[in-house]
């Protein structure tokens, strides 16, 4: 009876502090710019997620070190999501109104994004997938909020066909090969498919669809088809374990590595640590940038902040791809909060709104990128109300047994087979949605 | 001494068939509601309607059609996430194909296409108990995990598998702030918990407990097996369907097969488990305990200053934990816990 009257009180107790604690602050007019972080350190994804989340905020804190955006410093929140939609949902609700209101969301999730594009314009809060998130969101004209800088999967899958294209020596060397896309059995690992369909129309070669259930350790039969199949090549569109497991499986299987691709999220240190010499020869898209120890912006990290012990996370992984991804996604974050201020007023701090116009107008030139530390890792990148990408070249990089290193050029997605693809797209969403496109008009705005 | 029957006679079989025959019950109730309707509304800001209040309601509803299976019925089920896929990918292709279909009608036709494949899935029931027929059940999620990720019909040719909703509306209505949203949930919410209350005490309610409690007895006087387990797991995927469309239209907007995953079922089951098997009431206590409780311990942990990573372990322990003393302590749940607070308030403050 005494265990049951204890019950009693935990559980008033319990739900007198979940009703407090659930009751948000009040809400403060902040002189500071407010950047939310949806990260996730725990769950499968968690060694990706870490070094992202740790390159992202520290980028935050050197922006502070700087003196901060013509003045304004910055602040961050994280929110746990472990890749969950539904948490990532609610994370988003928490930390939209703090602070003053949040500038931008990047969720680095695809499933996240797609459940905040329905929130964001309501909200009117921007939403940055630098990388992920819906191919179609490149066309700003149908969709205000969404950012997908830097390119989006559909150029992904391009670039890498470009690549195993150029090797071959010609798109017509391609016909009759067949290609295996191992990926994500999600939004993720299903972007890429039409325009992979596209290209095969196009030069013939022949696909083979493998996909993989969450969270990606179970990949015997794939792998079990590629070994009776035999794919000439295949692309690799994974994240987390899927990665790391991939790999061990091509090897049990005897798939040489060097005819992998992986997409630029599958192209990271967590994902061939463990398996070390043999993902040898592995190749894995750069998203622009690969690992940039030297990096000008990566010394100034390790100088200002991890010298005086206040970097995030280990030092040593200052510099590796997860984190210089997170590093440069902060970095665009904070730029287009600077282009916003060139017109709403220097030194003032922006809300949601206002940003998504410094979004939608970047003007990073390579003067500009240089002086921000970020020389050989970025290409310029300008953003206009038709094109919310900005850019579109990636790289090739090949793991050697110990590090990654590029073994490309530059490439460009050809853009005259995605732009009907995403016209197609958006108009299809638009007419779901019931969206009108924005008049010229709009788009000064 | 606030909280007594004494004095309260009832003079008729009406009276005496109340959902709640203690007036002060009764107040409560309507007290509740009218502060659910109108003050909650009109007080409660943006991130308690989107974050806690409206996952609460929906997924309230999805354990109350659960606990009508597993709690009355007597028939577990580890499909509850299969039956709310079907709910919302039904719902959202009568939306999208049925030009002008209303909100309404969409959301309960998933309910009867869930219905349908529930009763599908329920067939087995008949010739096999307990834990073999949540695994029967368990083949229910697997195949709608790969029916809505393969089949491209079903996501209405989708590239990427993610489908999406238009702008809700009801009557001309449209239904779009939290607060709306928060409305709509709660009147379903409402009418199916009245609903499934009255259902529980009706003859039906009582075949399905007399099934639950020794199925060849309950066979012997009478009740037939095959329509009190069929009806049980009819209503039962009725009203899990209905709450999955709308965790997909209202609360979501946007969804993959991800968010109805096996762990969305367990998530129901501890739900039910939690909260009281058997019992209407202690669904809204799972939920809640299940909602609620690791917001609260995550906000907290980031709160004390914790870094993001160590708050989400600590919830994940905390929540472990007190889910184990819950059921060591009060194994039927919070339901039975709440009852037993009503039985001493009723002596309260003089026991002896």
């Amino acid at each position: 009876m005494k265990l049951k009257s204890l019950a009693l009180a935990v559980t008033l107790a319990s739900a007198g502090a979940s009703a407090i604690l659930t009751a948000p602050p009040a809400f403060a007019q902040a002189k500071e710019q407010f950047f939310p972080a949806l990260v996730y350190r725990t769950g499968p994804y968690a060694p990706n997620g870490v070094p992202y989340a740790n390159g992202y905020v520290d980028y935050l804190k050197l922006v502070n070190a700087r003196g901060g955006i013509n003045g304004v410093k910055v602040t961050w929140e994280e929110c746990e999501t472990g890749y969950a939609t539904d948490k990532g949902v609610e994370c988003y609700e928490r930390l939209k109104g703090k602070n003053g209101g949040a500038t931008v969301f990047q969720p680095l999730s695809t499933g996240i994004t797609f459940a905040l594009t329905e929130k964001a314009p309501i909200d009117k809060i921007p939403l940055i997938t630098a990388g992920y998130g819906r191919s179609e969101s490149t066309d700003g004209n149908v969709f205000k909020w969404n950012f997908p800088l830097t390119g989006t999967y559909w150029d992904a899958a391009d670039v890498i066909l470009q690549h195993i294209a150029k090797k071959e020596g010609g798109w017509d060397k391609l016909k009759g090969k067949k290609i295996a896309h191992v990926y994500h059995d999600s939004p993720y690992g299903k972007e890429p498919i039409p325009l992979l369909q596209e290209r095969a129309k196009l030069h013939g070669f022949e696909l083979m669809m493998l996909p993989v259930a969450h969270p990606g350790v179970e990949q015997k039969a794939a792998w079990l088809q590629i070994r009776q199949q035999r794919p000439d090549f295949v692309t690799l569109w994974g994240w987390g374990v899927m990665n790391g497991t991939a790999l061990k499986e091509a090897q049990a299987t005897g798939y040489p590595r060097d005819k992998m691709y992986g997409v630029w999220w599958a192209g990271a240190e967590p994902d061939v640590k463990d398996v070390g010499d043999g993902a040898k020869g592995y190749n894995a898209l750069a998203l622009q940038h690969g690992a940039e120890p030297n990096a000008a912006v990566v010394k100034e990290v390790l100088d200002k902040l991890h010298a005086k012990g206040q970097g995030t996370g280990p030092k040593e992984e200052v510099g590796q791809v997860l984190y210089m991804r997170g590093l440069t996604q902060a970095m665009l974050a904070v730029e287009g909060v600077r282009r916003a201020q060139e017109r709403y007023g220097k030194g003032k701090v922006m809300t949601g709104e206002q940003a998504r116009w410094g979004y939608e107008n970047l003007a990073l030139d390579q003067p500009k990128l240089d002086a921000l530390g970020f020389k050989g890792v970025m290409r310029p990148i300008s953003t206009s109300c038709a094109d919310h990408r900005g850019a579109v070249w990636a790289r090739m990089h090949t793991w050697d047994g110990a590090k990654w290193n590029f073994s490309s050029d530059w490439y460009e997605a050809d853009q005259s087979i995605i732009k009907p693809m995403i016209k197609a797209a958006a108009e299809k969403y638009a007419a779901e949605k019931k969206i009108t496109r924005r008049t010229p008009e709009d788009c000064q705005t | 001494m606030l909280y007594r029957e004494n004095g309260q006679f009832k003079t008729s079989y009406r009276a005496d068939q109340q959902i709640f025959p203690i007036l002060q019950d009764r107040v409560a109730i309507g007290l509740l509601l009218v502060f659910a309707f109108a003050v909650v509304p009109l007080v409660a800001p943006e991130y308690l309607f989107r974050a806690i209040l409206i996952p609460f309601l929906i997924l309230s509803l999805a354990a109350l059609g659960l606990n009508i299976l597993v709690g009355y019925c007597g028939q577990i089920s580890l499909g509850t996430g299969a039956f709310m896929a079907i709910g919302a990918y039904a719902a959202y292709n009568f939306q999208v194909r049925v030009e002008g279909m209303p909100l309404i009608a969409s959301l309960l036709l998933g309910g009867v296409c869930a219905t349908i494949v529930g009763v599908l899935f329920g067939i087995p029931s008949l010739r096999i108990k307990g834990l073999y027929l949540a695994v029967a059940t368990l083949a229910a999620q697997f195949f709608t995990d790969w029916a809505f990720l393969r089949i491209k019909w079903f996501t209405n040719d989708s590239a990427s598998g993610s489908v999406s909703v238009a702008s809700l509306q009801v009557l001309g209505f449209p239904i779009v702030t939290p607060a709306q949203k928060y409305l709509f949930c709660l009147a379903f919410v409402v009418v199916f918990a009245l609903l499934a209350k009255n259902l529980v005490r009706s003859h039906i309610g009582r075949e399905w407990m007399a099934i639950r409690d020794m199925d060849v007895a309950a066979s012997v006087i009478g009740i037939r097996p095959v329509y009190a387990k069929l009806s049980a797991f009819a209503v039962s995927s009725f009203i899990v369907g209905v709450a999955g469309a709308l965790w997909g239209f209202v609360h979501l907007g946007s969804w993959e097969p991800a968010a109805f995953s096996i762990d969305r079922s367990f998530q129901l089951l501890f739900m039910v488990i939690i909260g009281g098997l058997g019992s209407i009431m202690g669904s809204f206590f799972g939920a809640a305990f299940i909602v609620m409780l690791p917001i609260g311990l995550d906000i907290l942990g980031v709160r004390v200053g914790f870094d993001t990573a160590f708050a989400a372990h600590l919830t994940f322990m905390i929540f472990g934990v007190l889910i184990v003393f819950f059921l060591i302590v009060e194994p039927h749940g919070l339901a039975r816990l709440w009852s037993t607070a009503k039985e001493k308030l009723r002596l309260w403050p003089f026991p002896h």
